[in-house]
């Protein structure tokens, strides 16, 4: 029997889980290591636990929140900056270095100016995204081929019909690659936030099972999140995918 | 075109000079809690003190130590396994998409953990950003040993050249822009979430004292620190590209 590399991968990972379980059996402090059996069990006893899964839909609710935001305010501003010569030149520059400024500085700021529930999250995860889905667009419409633009031109289209026909369908797989970047911000942004401060969000219950040393809670609320973003992720993955399939 | 860019400078410095006159603006008349926006001369003051007084240096001391240590584990780590991996086509279809998954999930989540095994210091800072800074750079080295020509690897073994020399001579030049590419992703990641985690926990560093100012609603020293913090972060990252471009022209 030969074995293909999906098979070797799940082996690879079973047999991490198993180095895992007899670590955290044998030597591991139950203070702060669980086994992954036990973090399974209280994964199960997590979807019974009411508090908690509140705190899980609110941070989902945040997380798309913010998503759009960021796409409704980003789209248009891309666009613009993308279209206007003038206004690319200008205020592209400006664009790319509030991006490239480190935003966890300015995580207190938010809190002090939305509060500590849910708008402050949004309003993080939204300055996180939204930046990505600006420079793609413009990246997406910088990129479509002036011979297109001339032959619309030459064909007698309207400014209106060149854009709702060249320029729109040709930024549409750079908007998704932005998207799946703005994913990424977007997920850091937030839980950073959450984990910052929280009121009954999961930052609450991650301090909460941190400090009274419930690793196996720890641990599967940690799960429950990794499994959002991983969803989330892949939702924009395959957007990204099936969108720019018919430029290739 | 002279007179274009001549126009955007001008509509940027205009930006800027429009933005800081609102700010002082609202600052002198307290449109806004003095605690969200103090005013600009009061942060203006606070900033130059700190830069004059170099009250600064404890630190920054402790967040560049941080950032070194996490960025030599995840860099001596990560160009270990990607190397190791890279040797065969086979463990590169096995590993390539296990660290590619991994990489999608946000690893700030490992924080709280982290605190819980290394403590509130320097421990879960190195180890949360050793564990962001591994991913592009495995990634990165397993793409740039994969990418190697055949051609070259081909005609330097009919040369006859030794284990050794086609390592240095063959695949370390033609992996090393893609491993480094790795290198500078890995080291600016490392920073961000270096930076991130004092702001959620710690007991020192500047993300430390940016929150500790918040917190002490101190706004003026808070927003001074933020500026430093961002002078900071452009300086990395200006050094690491000017790094990167110095190297690059280097071996090749």
């Amino acid at each position: 029997m030969k074995l293909g590399p999906g098979t070797a991968r799940v082996g690879v990972i079973i047999l991490l889980l198993i180095l895992w379980e007899l670590g955290a059996r044998l030597f591991g402090d139950p203070l702060f290591m669980s086994p992954p059996s036990d973090v399974v069990v209280s994964l199960v006893g997590l979807i019974g636990n009411g508090p908690v899964m509140r705190a899980l839909q609110t941070t989902l609710y945040e997380l798309v929140t913010a998503f759009l935001m960021a796409i409704v305010v980003g789209v248009p501003l891309g666009l613009v900056l993308g279209l206007q010569r003038f206004a690319r030149g200008s205020f592209y520059p400006i664009v790319v270095m509030l991006y490239a400024i480190p935003q966890a500085t300015i995580l207190p700021l938010m809190i002090l100016a939305f509060g500590i529930g849910p708008e402050s999250k949004i309003a993080f995860g939204f300055t996180h995204s939204v930046f990505p889905i600006v420079i793609a667009v413009v990246a997406g419409v910088q990129d479509v081929k002036p011979t297109l633009l001339t032959c619309a031109r030459s064909m007698g289209a309207s400014r209106f019909q060149t854009f709702m026909n060249v320029i729109l369908p040709h930024m549409i797989p750079s908007l998704f690659t932005g998207m799946r970047v703005a994913m990424t911000g977007d997920l850091l942004g937030v839980l950073l936030a959450e984990l910052y401060v929280s009121q009954a969000g999961v930052g609450h219950y991650t301090r909460l099972f941190t400090e009274s040393f419930q690793p196996a809670k720890l641990f599967a609320l940690v799960a429950a999140l990794a499994a959002i973003a991983v969803v989330l992720n892949e939702l924009c993955r395959r957007a990204e995918r099936r969108m720019s399939r018919w430029r290739a | 075109m002279k007179g274009a860019r001549l126009g955007y400078r001008l509509v940027q410095v205009g930006f800027v000079a429009v933005l800081l006159l609102v700010w002082y603006w609202v600052g002198r008349d307290e449109l806004v809690s003095p605690i969200l926006l103090p005013p600009l001369p009061a942060c203006w003051d606070e900033f130059l003190a700190l830069l004059a007084s170099g009250s600064y240096w404890p630190d920054l001391d402790v967040t560049l130590y941080e950032l070194v240590v996490a960025f030599l584990i995840a860099a001596s780590f990560g160009c270990a396994i990607g190397y190791v991996v890279s040797r065969s086509r086979f463990s590169i279809r096995v590993f390539d998409p296990l660290f590619a998954g991994l990489y999608s999930i946000p690893a700030i989540l490992l924080f709280p953990l982290y605190v819980l095994f290394f403590g509130l210091g320097a421990g879960s800072k190195i180890a949360i950003g050793a564990t962001i800074a591994f991913f592009p750079v495995v990634l990165n080295t397993i793409a740039g040993f994969d990418y190697v020509d055949r051609a070259y690897v081909t005609a330097a073994r009919s040369m006859g050249a030794s284990e050794l020399q086609m390592f240095w001579s063959v695949m370390m030049p033609a992996a090393f822009p893609i491993v480094l590419a790795g290198l500078r992703v890995g080291f600016i990641l490392a920073f961000l979430s270096i930076l991130g985690s004092e702001t959620i926990a710690s007991l020192a560093g500047l993300g430390h004292r940016i929150v500790s100012y918040a917190e002490s609603m101190d706004p003026a020293k808070m927003f001074a620190y933020i500026f430093f913090a961002i002078l900071i972060a452009f300086l990395l990252n200006g050094g690491v590209s000017l790094i990167e471009a110095r190297v690059k022209r280097g071996p090749g």
